[in-house]
């Protein structure tokens, strides 16, 4: 008789559970707007007594400071847009740069921790415990101090063999003058690891039809390394190089790095690499160790268990706290500010000083920081369910 | 059968691996665990072809490290292995060969969570026995029906129950035709309502003819399948004789003792 | 078969595994790779390690006397600067006759982290305790009352203030990250979203960015004429950093609570803010102890970022110290060696205690 829906829905009541929540959240809402209003009007009102426009127009106008260092060209007449510009290019080049060469120490330092050698696991340890107890800060100050005070100056620049010098103002290594035959030799490296990956997928399809492994790793490096050399070769195989030359006041000639940059580069990577290391430490730890015997019990070999079942489920715990890693370097580039090296933050300071507008540029600084960890979070999250583990 | 010229018998012939002797021989074998702990002491033992063997005792007792050394997961310092003919050393090639012969269950199945059933099953073949996928794929699929669980094929193991997973596990270790399968106490870890299905499946293999050692507290299977009962305690093998002898008339103190705390109940 | 069982008595392994000498074999010279591996190490530890125990230790020089520190350049370490500078890298620019106070307070105030750390001592009765150690740490530093004489904020420095900017965020960030992180796990969509993107913001940014809106903002928010000092402004600064990192260790504690927990109290009658109080936060916050440690550890590392926003504490001191100084400024890698074992000491020891913690807890967690 009766049709098998469920019955409507109670009528509104004032003193149910959801009319509260409802209440409770108009309530917050209206205390933070009015908050925000109360915080926005005094804002107005100050800048109006001291005089400071707001807006973020100030940015067409010539910035007036000069920048320490870039890697395009920039003059002290250029708008204060350009000037952003260095500072978030010089914020990458130490980002980028950074997170490989952690990734490298990190990932060493945390497979040595499992060596068979106890040395080596003591060094490991000793390294991860020294630099993770002392604040970044003083670590981008120490290497700093040692750079500028116990190098010797220009004129007594050390060489290190294979044309590189090194002294107070920094290090310059030999750059090939590039040349038509070192474009090819890229466009040739990118055709070696297309094909590298095309005679991977040949090598798999073989593997599944007849059983037996084709190698895939040495070949595909001798294929990129191979076509990049026919590159350079019909590029008129160039073999000019732009060498350091000490000069008397500067060391001319080739790819030069601050003591600045140096600095910063090395402290980060020191300090992130602990930090790296204690993840990679946790990931493999945290594959059973049955897991393992089962691999040996069905005969796979060491380096066959290693590629095929650790590592797969190692790197899944690995890869979300290692992102997070990379984030938190990124973000303490920033203390770049207090060694001098002209980061985004670096250059938004001068611009505060300059102009007195806090706010936008400080937004600039955060709009920045924000988008590089929201995008990695989306990355992260993205990664995260392709590669989750299927459970009930 | 005297224990002397059994081992005379052995070291005078090279390999022995032929019909008439045994596929297992454990010789004064003798394990320790650091300087003091003696897990295994004077193990002398022959298992026959198609024997199926189950080892039972207390904990501690040394049963599961004695199966762990037959496909060498565990290093015994004395004594002598001969598994199918092959000595059980360091050297790596030979421990890769019985390996290939002799498959192992686990008490936690130890199943690869981020492959399907089907690629937990064929990984071996392909990478071991150097099998065309094809192949792998349709032996996998033999055992997995020889086992009941063929429709889950596609699935992941965590998808799966306990008792499922356990089959799962059997069938992964007969993908590579074993002469011996090692039990290591594959229903410990199961709920009572699955224990069942998976003894089940092991009585069927059982009846297959293949070499089975099996360390488990399940006296019932012993009794349906086992064609010799060994009972170990304090690392040496106390007694052994066929279930009806075991049970009904127990030679040892110790083994009536046993009997008694896990029959009682 | 034998019908009579003769027991086998155990006993001692033939080739020892245990002991100095199969240890040493089995963890130095285990294969070839690592046999020369630690040839290799020891050989440059035995060039190395004396060079530097020569140069730290043997050939060092302890006397605050620069023209013998000059003398002894490169070839020991200047340690007599420290003892030169000793007072004002601790105590920063406070007055010099009055530094009993910072001293005073800071040993209050360590030990009160030492006695919140040992677990016989948790009750109602630390709470009353740390408002009192924290208003005598105030009233020392500040002065103004009991006969001693004011001291300006913007002198504060050192180590007290490292130890006060620390301890004092964490303690006013902790019941703003509880209720962010309650919020977070709420049924209502405006309060999870609001803090939900409160941590999202705060957790993108750099520390930097936030010391520079506190330092910065700050008096722009407030009505015109009222004048917030430095410290004030860095306080908050860090507090509403530290609170939204600790708010993700507290909804972490939260999430592991089983949902039995909250049914079971539901059924008993119990009201939202009730479960919360009796039930769900005094399990969860047990168990986030060693994640809140961590918190602290990281706190007191990034208070050295305060330096930039021109307020001297540790690291600030340092550089006040040797940079002013013409005569010491030479030796300041030996300051920032000195510090730098400060730092080391107290973050080693609190991540220390940290494991301890984590391992008891787990230990009473196991059944």
């Amino acid at each position: 008789m009766a049709d098998h829906r469920p019955p409507p829905p109670q009528r509104f009541s004032l003193r149910s559970q959801a009319f509260r929540g409802v209440l409770y959240q108009m309530l917050a809402i209206g205390v933070i707007a009015l908050a925000l209003a109360w915080l926005a009007h005094n804002t107005l009102e100050n800048m109006r007594v001291r005089g400071i426009q707001s807006g973020f127009g100030f940015l067409g106008s010539p910035a007036g400071f000069d920048i320490g260092e870039s890697l395009f060209p920039y003059e002290s007449s250029d708008s204060y847009w350009r000037a952003f510009l260095v500072g978030i290019v010089n914020t990458l080049r130490v980002a980028v740069i950074g997170i490989v060469a952690t990734t490298v120490l990190g990932t060493l330092v945390g497979i040595g921790r499992f060596s068979r050698n106890a040395l080596v696991r003591g060094i490991c340890y000793g390294y991860v415990e020294l630099f993770r107890n002392i604040p970044v800060l003083l670590q981008l100050l120490m290497w700093y101090l040692l750079f500028t005070e116990m190098l010797p100056p220009i004129s007594d620049a050390i060489n290190l063999g294979l044309g590189i010098w090194v002294s107070k103002s920094g290090l310059s290594i030999p750059v090939p003058v590039w040349q038509r035959g070192q474009t090819l030799a890229l466009c040739g490296a990118v055709l070696g690891l297309v094909a590298a990956l095309a005679w991977r997928r040949y090598a798999q399809l073989r593997f599944e039809q007849t059983g037996r492994p084709l190698p895939t790793f040495l070949p595909g490096v001798a294929l990129v390394l191979g076509i990049a050399l026919l590159g350079w070769l019909v590029g008129g195989a160039p073999t000019a190089w732009d060498v350091p030359v000490k000069g008397e006041v500067i060391v001319d000639g080739g790819a030069a790095a601050t003591p600045e940059y140096v600095s910063v580069l090395l402290g980060l990577v020191m300090y992130t690499g602990t930090y790296v290391a204690e993840v990679v430490r946790g990931g493999i730890q945290s594959v059973a160790h049955g897991q393992g015997e089962a691999a040996s019990a069905l005969g796979l070999s060491r380096g066959q268990s290693m590629r095929l079942i650790v590592l797969p489920q190692a790197l899944r715990v690995i890869i979300p706290p290692l992102t997070n890693q990379y984030l938190n370097l990124t973000k303490n580039s920033s203390l770049a500010v207090a060694i001098g090296y002209p980061d985004v933050v670096a250059v938004s300071n001068t611009a505060i000083n300059q102009t007195g507008r806090a706010v936008e540029c400080i937004a600039v600084i955060m709009l920045v920081y924000l988008s590089t960890s929201l995008g990695t979070s989306a990355l992260m999250g993205w990664y995260n369910k392709r590669v989750a583990i299927l459970e009930r | 059968m005297n224990a002397t010229a059994t081992a005379a018998a052995a070291t005078a012939a090279a390999a022995d691996g032929g019909d008439g002797g045994p596929i297992i021989r454990f010789q004064k074998v003798n394990k320790w665990y650091g300087n003091n702990f003696h897990v295994l002491r004077d193990i002398d033992l022959d298992v026959r072809r198609g024997e199926r063997i189950v080892i039972c005792g207390p904990s501690g007792s040394g049963k599961s490290t004695l199966i762990r050394c037959i496909n060498r997961l565990e290093e015994h310092q004395e004594g002598h292995i001969v598994v199918d003919g092959v000595e059980l050393t360091d050297d790596v090639k030979s421990v890769e060969a019985i390996r290939r012969e002799v498959g192992m269950v686990f008490q936690q199945f130890n199943l690869f969570p981020h492959l399907t059933v089907l690629e937990n099953l064929t990984l071996a073949p392909m990478w071991v026995g150097k099998m065309p996928k094809k192949e792998a794929e349709e032996r996998a699929i033999t055992q997995l029906k020889r086992v009941r669980i063929a429709e889950q094929a596609g699935k992941y193991p965590l998808q799966l129950s306990g008792g499922q997973q356990q089959r799962v596990a059997i069938a992964r270790a007969l993908c590579l035709t074993p002469k011996i399968m090692l039990f290591d106490e594959p229903t410990s870890a199961l709920d009572p309502e699955m224990i069942k299905e998976v003894l089940d499946t092991m009585i069927e293999l059982a009846k297959g003819g293949i070499t089975m050692l099996c360390v488990t507290h399940e006296m019932g299977f012993a009794k349906a399948v086992a064609d010799r009962v060994i009972f170990m305690d304090q690392g040496q093998i106390v007694e052994q004789s066929t279930p009806h002898d075991f049970f009904d008339n127990p030679k040892s103190e110790r083994t009536r003792d046993f009997l008694s705390k896990i029959l009682g109940h | 078969m034998s019908t009579v069982f003769q027991p086998i008595v155990a006993r001692a392994a033939p080739v020892a595994t245990e002991g100095i000498v199969p240890w040493v074999r089995r963890n130095l010279f285990g294969d070839v790779r690592s046999a020369i591996a630690s040839v290799l190490l020891l050989v440059l530890a035995a060039v190395y390690l004396p060079q530097l125990i020569d140069w730290a230790i043997v050939k060092a020089v302890v006397q605050p006397d620069a023209e013998t520190c000059q003398a002894a350049r490169g070839v020991g370490a200047c340690w007599g600067g420290i003892v030169e500078k000793f007072r004002l890298i601790i105590f920063g620019r406070y007055p010099f006759g009055q530094q009993w106070r910072p001293l005073l307070a800071t040993l209050l105030m360590v030990a009160l982290l030492v006695a919140s750390c040992t677990r016989p001592l948790w009750s109602r009765w630390l709470v009353l305790l740390w408002v009192v150690v924290v208003g005598a740490f105030f009233a020392l530093m500040g002065g103004g009352i009991a006969g001693l004489a004011p001291v300006q904020t913007d002198l504060w420095g050192g180590l007290p203030l490292t130890i006060l900017l620390s301890t004092l965020s964490l303690v006013a960030a902790f019941p703003l990250a509880v209720l962010i992180a309650l919020g977070r796990r709420s049924q209502l969509p405006a309060i999870r979203a609001l803090c939900t993107v409160y941590v999202e913001l705060i957790r993108g940014v750099p520390l930097i960015s936030v010391l520079f809106m506190a330092s910065f903002m700050f008096p722009l928010f407030m009505p015109p004429g009222v004048n917030i000092n430095v410290l004030l402004r860095v306080l908050v600064g860090i507090t509403l950093f530290t609170a939204a990192y600790t708010a993700e260790v507290v909804r972490g504690g939260l999430q592991a609570i089983p949902k039995g927990q909250r049914e079971a109290a539901v059924s008993l009658g119990l009201g939202y803010w009730q479960t919360q109080r009796k039930i769900v936060l005094p399990q969860a916050l047990a168990l986030v102890v060693p994640g809140i440690m961590n918190n602290f550890i990281s706190t007191f590392k990034d208070t050295s970022l305060v330096t930039i926003v021109s307020l001297y504490e540790l690291t600030g001191s340092l550089g006040l110290a040797f940079n002013s100084d013409g005569d010491w400024r030479p030796f300041k890698i030996e300051g920032y060696l000195f510090i730098a074992l400060i730092y080391f000491a107290f973050c080693f020891s609190m991540s220390r205690y940290s494991l301890w913690i984590e391992r008891q807890l787990n230990r009473s967690r196991r059944r």
